[in-house]
């Protein structure tokens, strides 16, 4: 991560976009070259910004984990951002819908990592191997892009949408449990959005964290121990607004009631 | 109701005549759009006769357009269901050739066994719990006798709720230790993943459906007998088959199930 220092046009744009909850237009309208790594660095600035508000990182996200969301977007590779402590909701807590531009929640898989992890030669097995918990979450966005209207850089500048992300009241160790079958329901309002099993993400979910590891290493970064990783979602994201309650169930993992004021 | 007894029998002819010359026939509803599905019903009825009279022995029963998806294509508000024939049912592993079929499709389901008789009316998720001895994980291969699958909802009730063929797997895993709605499921073609899906995706799950078709039957005076074999819908969108391909559905709790397609 950058050092702290005046950000660069794009980033403030980001910053203040989240800060103002004003959305903004995507970057690559006004800068059609930026690529996806120079997009990274952006990403850099805006999570610096908010540790130099006085939070701190405590885990990773993954985006675009399905292969029909990146054939949606055109690409081939998942996307990532950075977790901070402001982002948690406490489990139970509602979800404070005017704290944000144009939320919308997933269900998704948690790890909790007990070691450090780095390197490009990270696979699945690593990853559990290095795994304390798993959780059930539920990842909630906020693009700084109004409609969600944005290509993989900017989505990508935009540290992939991270906005909140709460987890699930159940500690659960992954010794007997299989993710890749593991099923999960998505309602909205008690109405059945979708459901799912694990290999939605990348095949495995351990699978998207290593992606994910192997992906910093190129940029001499890591996880580390205790960090929370959101793995990527099961199933289509929805947008909501205060009086909706949203419920994620997970087989084994529990479930999560997300209220919305 | 529109139609008399002997349209119905007439129509039933017509899709026996498609299911064994594997040539489909134009939908009913194409000259008739204002068939209805008590009209299904009574094609459907009379076509089992006729396939009973045949020698075919009903093992159980599959149901359709379970998830809300299918049922706002079709422009109905509920399932439907047909019969499964003793022909029909394949193991795990088991090979079937497209020859067999117009236009075959597959999907994964949760299958239910009874380990008692059930009838309804009134009857809940909790009473389909109490007689069911256990859940089989299952390919369901869809077919129509319809050209083109251009079905109305009368159409596919008529055409016996547009069923193929079963595989079930070997295994009959007791309910006791699962929620049957979370039991997830992940659904390959040739090594790739398709569809991902979680026991709920059929109306809310698969217990759901076995009360659903108990208090459905009970008007027409059938009970499910104890050993029937339930399909209670697919967890996904239906996927198109071709020789050579291998199917596998993996579910939590109820093991797997492979399908391998021929020419």
């Amino acid at each position: 991560m950058t050092s702290s220092r005046t950000p660069t046009p794009q980033a403030q744009r980001l910053i203040d976009a989240a800060a103002n909850r004003v959305a903004t237009t995507a970057l690559t309208g006004d800068f059609p070259d930026l690529t996806v790594d120079a997009a990274y660095d952006i990403q850099a600035e805006v999570v610096q910004a908010r540790i130099d508000q006085g939070n701190v990182v405590v885990g990773a996200k993954l985006g675009l984990t399905s292969v029909a969301k990146q054939k949606q977007m055109n690409v081939s590779e998942p996307l990532y951002g950075w977790l901070t402590n402001d982002m948690q909701i406490d489990t139970g807590a509602p979800l404070v819908c005017n704290k944000f531009i144009q939320p919308r929640c997933e269900p998704e898989i948690a790890f909790i990592l007990g070691e450090d992890l780095s390197g490009i030669h990270i696979s699945a097995v690593h990853v559990l191997a290095a795994t304390q918990f798993v959780f059930a979450a539920v990842d909630i966005l906020d693009s700084r892009f109004a409609g969600y209207s944005f290509t993989l850089p900017d989505v990508a500048a935009d540290n992939s949408s991270s906005a909140g992300f709460t987890l699930g009241g159940v500690v659960v160790g992954i010794d007997s449990l299989d993710l890749r079958t593991l099923g999960c329901t998505f309602e909205k309002n008690g109405k059945l959005v979708a459901t799912a099993s694990g290999a939605a993400v990348l095949g495995h979910p351990a699978a998207s964290v290593a992606w994910l590891v192997r992906k910093l290493a190129a940029r001499g970064e890591g996880l580390k121990a205790g960090h929370i990783v959101l793995s990527g979602a099961l199933t289509e994201a929805v947008a909501v607004e205060p009086g909706d309650s949203i419920t994620a169930r997970f087989d084994q993992l529990g479930s999560i009631e997300v209220s919305c004021i | 109701m529109k139609i008399t007894e002997e349209q119905a029998k007439n129509m039933a002819r017509q899709l026996l005549d498609a299911r064994t010359s594997l040539t489909p026939i134009e939908p009913f509803t194409g000259s008739d759009p204002e068939l209805g599905v008590a009209d299904g019903y009574a094609i459907q009825q009379e076509l089992v006769a006729m396939l009973l009279a045949k020698g075919e022995k009903i093992s159980g029963y599959k149901l359709g357009l379970t998830s809300l998806p299918m049922q706002n294509l079709l422009g109905v508000d509920q399932p439907d269901f047909g019969p499964i024939f003793a022909s029909t049912i394949y193991g795990d592993g088991a090979t079937v050739s497209v020859s067999d079929f117009i236009a075959p499709r597959v999907e994964a389901e949760i299958a239910v066994v009874l380990g008692a008789d059930l009838s309804g009316p009134n009857c809940t998720a909790a009473t389909a719990y109490q007689a069911t001895a256990g859940l089989i994980a299952a390919i369901e291969i869809v077919d129509s006798r319809i050209i083109d699958w251009r079905i109305k909802i009368a159409d596919t009730v008529a055409d016996l709720a547009s069923s193929g063929a079963i595989a079930l797997s070997s295994t009959v895993i007791p309910i006791d230790e699962c929620d049957p709605r979370l039991i997830g499921m992940l659904f390959t073609k040739n090594g790739d993943i398709t569809a991902t899906g979680a026991g709920a995706a059929a109306l809310g799950g698969p217990l759901n459906a076995v009360a659903w078709l108990a208090n459905t039957l009970a008007p027409l005076g059938v009970t499910l007998p104890a050993g029937s074999v339930i399909m209670t819908g697919a967890l996904h969108a239906m996927c198109p088959i071709a020789p050579g391909d291998v199917f596998r559905a993996e579910f939590s709790h109820l093991g797997s199930l492979t399908l391998r397609i021929s020419e």
